[in-house]
């Protein structure tokens, strides 16, 4: 398979044409816009769509309406726009619509800075919208892994007829890599749900997520919950390296986890027992897997760039049973390897 | 001839004021499961089956035949 | 004995939600007629908005979709872009399409978004029991303008088919009444001409229709009726405002 050389927004583009996206609707924002320019430029010539929206509001609700008469629908955005976009994120969950949302996260919040950020974890995993509601959430750390995981996220959100988020940030969306593209067949399920006209066949099909009854409204949530119960079982991604032996282990996602990696390695030839932990879905995020890997850890750092958000969910997932300690940088700073291995080391240190 | 829907009726009364021959009317006997008085024709034979209490009925509860 | 006149088909068998003497249930009647009279049931997908009529889904036979306040016209734009020959169609209030939905309806209207759009104007937010909708005419007293609607603090009312007559993608902006039945076989035949428009794929269509709220405005149908023409159809009068050709079918000859 042909290797080429890709920007992380392209290479997310090009894929998730591939991966069957047939409608595209979004509106400009920095560090995302490529995905927008791509599109723009492809789409039509192979038979898509690509709209430039007049606001994240309309994108997000033509993504609603384009998934809602079957097809499989995208927008891309970053963190101001995603806000914007909670509107549409919270009706197209409780109208059981699978569509694919892209945040090239930088950093907030307000306007905030157009540098890579991962600050939108909170608001990816917990509350994006009204309601209860969740949508998956993958989180890559390189330009291939953005390909691999934009054909996933059509699957997951066409098989569980749910929202799905691939959180990017500012440094994946505009670093080059080379990528190759999987050569997969791309099977798009049936959608009887689908309102694209009844053609007299079939009684009229209502997509709605309005319950007036009590009863109604919760039995469609607990309906719902019972689908986030198999993709709590069945989506959880990560990767773990020399967690085995590892006394701490790191934890870190997407571009965060790259950083933290180089860390780990230099620690490891200092001879400090330190393993790495990177979860690949955030929602949900992987519970079990970060246990197996903690098996022999004191301690946990998790690094982010951001103020400590995933660290929330490490120590809910570990039951508080490790301390579990968080070193950061935000605002657009990118941690050095330095920092992150400085850390370690004062880490070792304490533990011995 | 009209047939007026005795459930689907909420009594608001706007075909009794457009039919040109008035025989429609309120009747006050009894309410429909609504909680509703309904319309009623008085005199069918009368009707010429115009369709304007049709036309304006909101809740197409009238059936005009001719 | 032939039937000369019933319930269309596109409706469901169904009692509707609607205040006796609400005139949406004309309006909807009328939509569906022309859904019969051209056929298209089977190819048609509507979009309602929130506010009353948000129980739309439940009464026309096509398939339906409910949208987010105020956001149809988008909703639209994604299954007709889906779909190109689908027929799509939004049903919104005046609160939905004028106040909150405005950026929506306007840019759709832009692109020249080959849709049917049906606007029920009756310059009131009935679902929430009455209060100031962009609509809501100088003097008007509502929940919200227990005074009456003072221009010098609450602005004046939006004329949305003056406004949306300067866009270049509108084919239609015409606006209609259902006070009388001569007014409401006028306003079927806008909504008939507005279906046509998007069959022939001529661009954007809006019929607004000046409709009643007896509940909220406190008045019996029929002095509802009286109101609209003796104060709505003064302030917004009724006519073709804009009536045009934006794209040129090609294909047909």
């Amino acid at each position: 398979m042909e290797k080429v050389l890709m920007k992380g927004n392209e290479a997310l583009a090009e894929a998730a044409m591939r991966a069957g996206c047939k409608c595209f609707f979004g509106y400009p924002i920095t560090p995302q816009t490529e995905i927008s320019a791509y599109l723009a430029k492809n789409m039509a010539k192979r038979g898509g769509v690509f709209l430039q929206a007049e606001s994240e509001i309309a994108a997000i609700n033509m993504v609603l309406g384009a998934a809602a008469s079957g097809v499989r629908a995208m927008t891309s955005s970053s963190g101001p726009g995603i806000s914007l976009k909670s509107e549409g994120v919270s009706y197209i969950a409780g109208s059981d619509l699978p569509c694919v949302i892209v945040n090239v996260q930088r950093g907030g919040p307000g306007l905030g800075g157009i540098q890579p950020s991962q600050s939108d974890y909170w608001q990816a995993t917990r509350a994006l919208g009204h309601g209860d509601f969740q949508m998956v959430v993958y989180a890559p750390a390189s330009v291939q892994e953005t390909i691999d995981m934009t054909y996933l996220a059509f699957d997951t959100a066409d098989r569980f007829r749910m929202p799905v988020m691939i959180l990017s940030d500012g440094l994946l969306g505009q670093m080059m890599e080379p990528v190759v593209f999987p050569q997969i067949e791309v099977k798009i399920p049936e959608k009887p749900w689908a309102c694209c006209g009844h053609k007299n066949k079939r009684p009229h099909n209502i997509i709605n997520s309005l319950y007036l009854q009590p009863d109604e409204l919760e039995n469609s949530v607990n309906e719902r919950f019972k689908r986030y119960e198999i993709v709590k079982r069945e989506c959880p991604a990560a990767e773990s390296s020399f967690c085995e032996d590892a006394e701490i282990v790191v934890c870190a996602f997407g571009a965060a986890a790259r950083i933290a990696k180089s860390a780990v390695n230099t620690a490891r030839e200092k001879g400090i027992k330190v393993g790495l932990f990177r979860p690949q879905t955030l929602y949900p995020f992987p519970v079990e897997l970060i246990e197996k890997a903690c098996r022999k850890a004191k301690i946990v750092l998790s690094v982010e760039m951001n103020k400590g958000q995933m660290v929330d969910d490490i120590r809910l997932a570990l039951n508080c049973r490790l301390p579990v300690e968080f070193f950061g940088r935000h605002g657009g700073n990118i941690p050095t390897v330095k920092e992150v291995s400085a850390q370690i080391e004062s880490i070792s240190e304490r533990i011995k | 001839m009209i047939t007026i829907d005795f459930e689907r009726c909420k009594g608001c009364a706007l075909c009794t004021e457009v039919c040109p021959k008035n025989i429609i009317a309120i009747q006050e006997r009894k309410h429909n499961a609504k909680g509703y008085y309904t319309a009623e024709c008085v005199d069918n034979e009368k009707c010429i089956s115009c369709a304007m209490c049709g036309i304006i009925c909101p809740d197409f509860a009238i059936k005009v035949e001719r | 004995m032939s039937v000369v006149f019933e319930k269309p088909n596109a409706l469901c068998d169904v009692s509707m939600h609607y205040c006796p003497g609400c005139t949406h249930g004309i309006i909807h009647r009328m939509v569906a007629e022309v859904i019969d009279e051209t056929g298209i049931c089977g190819n048609t997908v509507g979009i309602c908005p929130v506010g009353c009529s948000v129980m739309a889904y439940d009464y026309f036979n096509c398939d339906m979709i409910e949208a987010p306040h105020g956001r149809a016209p988008a909703v639209a734009t994604g299954v007709k872009r889906a779909n190109p020959d689908t027929v799509v169609f939004t049903y919104q209030g005046d609160g939905d399409l004028a106040a909150i939905g405005t950026c929506e309806i306007v840019h759709a209207a832009a692109r020249g978004e080959n849709i049917t759009v049906i606007f029920v104007n009756n310059t009131i937010y009935g679902m929430t029991g009455g209060q100031m909708a962009p609509t809501t005419i100088p003097g008007q007293i509502t929940q919200t303008t227990p005074y009456g609607r003072d221009p010098k603090v609450q602005g004046f009312p939006l004329k949305v088919c003056e406004m949306l007559s300067e866009v270049d993608g509108v084919a239609l902006a015409q606006r209609v009444a259902v006070d009388s039945v001569a007014h409401i076989k006028e306003a079927k035949k806008a909504i008939r001409k507005a279906f046509d428009n998007q069959i022939c794929r001529r661009g954007f269509s809006i019929v607004e229709v000046l409709s009643t709220c007896p509940t909220n405005w406190g008045m019996t149908p029929s002095e509802a009726m009286e109101r609209v023409r003796t104060e709505m159809i003064p302030y917004f009068p009724l006519g073709v405002y804009k009536d045009a050709v934006v794209w040129e079918d090609k294909t047909k000859g």
